[in-house]
């Protein structure tokens, strides 16, 4: 091979080197300037109002709730915010504690803060003798109390909601 | 350490994977070819099986992501296919000029078995493991398994020593590092052990001098940690991964505490630790002269644990020059340990400043993808364990490329996917995927309606089976019983440590900046203040939004004088409207 051919591939392979570290520079852009640091509540706002229009399709998919019983377990604000579990016929576990359902990254909840459960076709809350308390809507929680779909219950920093 | 949510559903980049991709396997192939062309005058007789091996796996992977992990990160995969194709290429490069001297050769073709068994079971975990917190199940088993994989080759027939370090195993003819696999499990474990524990960590203990003391009891696995490092230099002869497991320590220490007291501990403790070394083992101290006075002739000269492959190094990296000689055009082969310890020399040489800057570019991309899905995702195990991956890399690049250019002292440790070494080239396609499965959880699009973040059946997953339906009935005034048959009570080392932590929690509370792990940052709220202003959309925005503030206000509160219930609203929480600007001390 001519010197001229082999500096050109020489050159060439560096060029295709920096390509390559260009080409991933310029996905990563696209991933800073797609995103802003904010509270994850101000998405959730929009998401969940959007969401709103398809809540009434999801009771079709849990084989055992009622029609009009909740279906899943919506977190709308706090440090979880926007995390979403499917409810079942199990109890949930709410609290600090790595053993719970839902593992609350909250300084203000619990290690075993509440437990919300089904019972008689319905779902209830109660608190677990908790620091800071449960609140459902604006009363606070004493013994085991129905939960109606849509209302909040706030847990330390935490808000979650039952959804249809 | 923040979450970032994404303001926009960001777009999963599977397209741009592709593309990506694409000129990353041709920087593999075409440094693959160029080898040939320029030794030989022809492309090598097995390009085509080399090129299909590498196509094949890279996009079964791909295809694999597309299945499974739709949303994960899409630069990391081809910015390692891209190194691990390059590392083929010289390793290929360097066999030959060994073959002709009647040296051991044929490295190429391990390192492409390696690639394969590599490449498989990054597949495999990707397919199998699909959420990352199942990991956190076993955390003290990974501890344990981590322990004995790194003492595996003090055991006697199957332990090996070569070159003075003992950190083979010899199964059947096939050498591994046991340390490789270890790193992995032992970063589980401690991003498991830190989530549990960061809250003692990071609250309890007094201020000296500006920083943050802990107490002697949380002191304790930082200095077993040291122990077992110092043991592992004792005994095994090797600086590196000895090195390589305390700064993995500390940096998941510092991501869990965001204490820099931490940092300065460990700091203080490697200091002790290499004085410690220097003065007791006379192979440190070797390494210490040859990194201080490489280019003495007596030291140069010096066998064994002479100056001359570093200095030959550092000659071959200086004959590359700006642009290098171009591939197959240099003598990296010069060097002892061309194609592993020292492979960073080799393509210094042959690419030039220009090219080894190119391929660090890469690392550093490789790194900070990593650091990015530790912010983006949402459960402090994720975090911990992505940042301790992330870190293991940038670390492992570090330690060698300073030890080439005579930054620090040489140590063992492998340029990640290049150097030849089977077990350093699977453990880091591991390490990948598990970044990629993390990765694909941050940046999964918040749920909108029924779609879920944590779905019901992964959350059991990660955190252990729920128990069968409660059958207590709404009126019985029930025990809190656990709903979860899962022994993590196992798992805490000190069962008094949340009580204990809590109640230190609500003393600091005000003290408290931000938590370490999992929590929005301060800047994150005023965001969400400003964009939850008086306007149209408030009612939706609303509770979600602003009420976070008020909240946090409300408990401190609670905890501080327990007054009756705060006045709640519902969906139109008036709290903040009051005094949208005022700033919550945490």
């Amino acid at each position: 091979m001519s010197e001229l051919v082999v500096t050109l591939i020489r050159l060439g392979y560096l060029v295709l080197l920096w390509l390559l570290v260009l080409a991933a520079i310029g996905v990563l852009r696209r991933d800073i300037s797609g995103t802003r640091v904010l509270a994850r509540g101000s998405l959730m706002g929009r998401s969940s109002a959007k969401a709103a229009p398809d809540g009434g399709a999801a009771p079709g998919r849990g084989a055992r709730a009622k029609r009009g019983a909740p279906t899943r377990l919506v977190v709308t604000a706090g440090p979880l915010n926007g995390t979403t579990l499917r409810l079942g016929e199990n109890s949930i576990l709410l609290g600090r504690a790595p053993s719970s359902t839902l593992v609350l990254d909250d300084d203000y909840s619990s290690t075993r803060h509440a437990r919300i459960f089904p019972a008689d076709g319905g779902w209830y809350v109660e608190d677990l003798g908790s620091t800071n308390g449960t609140w459902l809507g604006s009363s606070q929680v004493e013994g085991p109390t129905p939960v109606p779909a849509g209302t909040p219950i706030r847990v330390g920093q935490t808000v979650i909601e039952l959804r249809r | 350490m923040a979450t970032v949510a994404p303001s926009t559903r960001p777009r999963a980049g599977r397209n741009s994977e592709l593309g990506l991709l694409a000129i990353a396997l041709a920087v593999g192939v075409a440094a693959y070819a160029i080898v040939g062309l320029n030794l030989d005058g022809v492309v090598p007789v097995d390009l085509v099986r080399h090129v299909g091996i590498l196509v094949v796996l890279t996009v079964v992977l791909h295809l694999v992501m597309r299945w499974r992990a739709p949303n994960a990160d899409p630069v990391m995969l081809p910015v390692v296919a891209a190194l691990n194709g390059l590392g083929l290429a010289m390793i290929y490069r360097i066999d030959q000029p060994l073959a002709e001297r009647g040296l051991r050769a044929g490295f190429a073709e391990r390192q492409l078995v390696w690639t394969i068994i590599g490449i498989v079971l990054a597949i495999a975990v990707l397919a199998l493991l699909r959420d990352h917190r199942t990991l956190r199940r076993y955390p003290f088993l990974a501890m344990i398994a981590g322990l004995a994989l790194l003492c595996l080759p003090m055991a006697p027939f199957i332990g090996q020593t070569i070159n003075g370090a003992r950190l083979w195993i010899n199964v059947a003819g096939f050498s591994f590092q046991p340390a490789e696999v270890a790193k992995i499990l032992l970063a589980i474990f401690f991003a498991g052990y830190f989530v549990n524990r960061r809250d003692a960590l990071t609250l309890a203990g007094n201020k000296m001098l500006g920083l943050h003391l802990p107490r002697f009891a949380d002191l304790a696995p930082i200095v077993v940690i040291w122990v077992v490092s110092v043991g592992v230099l004792v005994v095994e002869r090797d600086l590196g991964t000895s090195l390589l497991f305390f700064g993995l320590f500390v940096a998941m220490l510092y991501v869990a505490t965001e204490k820099v007291s931490w940092i300065f501990i460990g700091l203080l403790l490697v200091g002790v630790g290499v004085v410690f070394a220097y003065s007791t083992f006379d192979y440190v101290a070797a390494r210490f002269d040859v990194w201080l006075n490489a280019l003495d002739s007596e030291i140069y000269n010096r066998d064994p644990g002479g100056s001359g492959q570093l200095v030959r190094g550092l000659f071959g990296l200086a004959a590359g020059g700006l642009m290098g000689t171009g591939l197959g055009l240099g003598h990296p082969d010069l060097v002892p340990y061309a194609n592993s310890d020292f492979i960073v020399a080799s393509l210094g040489e042959e690419l030039g400043l220009t090219g080894l800057v190119a391929i660090l570019m890469l690392y550093l991309v490789l790194a900070q993808r990593g650091l990015r899905a530790a912010i983006g995702v949402r459960d402090g195990f994720g975090k911990l364990l992505a940042s301790g991956f992330a870190f293991v890399i940038a670390f492992q690049v570090f330690v060698v490329v300073g030890g080439v250019t005579r930054l620090i002292p040489l140590t063992g440790l492998t340029m990640p996917f290049m150097a030849a070494g089977g077990s350093s080239l699977v453990a880091n396609w591991i390490i990948v995927a598990i970044l990629l499965r993390i990765s694909d959880a941050a940046r999964r699009p918040a749920p909108a309606g029924a779609g879920s973040v944590v779905g019901n059946e992964t959350a059991l997953i990660a955190l252990g089976d729920v128990a069968p339906a409660d059958p207590v009935p709404a009126s019985v005034p029930s025990v809190p019983a656990r709903p979860s048959a899962f022994g993590w009570d196992d798992v805490e080392p000190e069962p008094n440590t949340f009580a204990s932590s809590r109640t230190e929690l609500i003393d600091h509370r005000e003290e408290r900046p931000t938590n370490a792990v999992g929590h929005e940052s301060n800047p994150a709220d005023t965001t969400g203040d400003q964009q939850g202003g008086p306007g149209t959309s408030r009612a939706t925005l609303d509770g979600p939004g602003g009420s976070e503030r008020g909240t946090s206000e409300r408990m401190v509160g609670v905890a501080r004088d327990v007054p009756g219930p705060p006045d709640q609203t519902s969906t139109s929480d008036a709290d903040d409207d009051d005094n949208p600007t005022e700033v919550v001390k945490r």
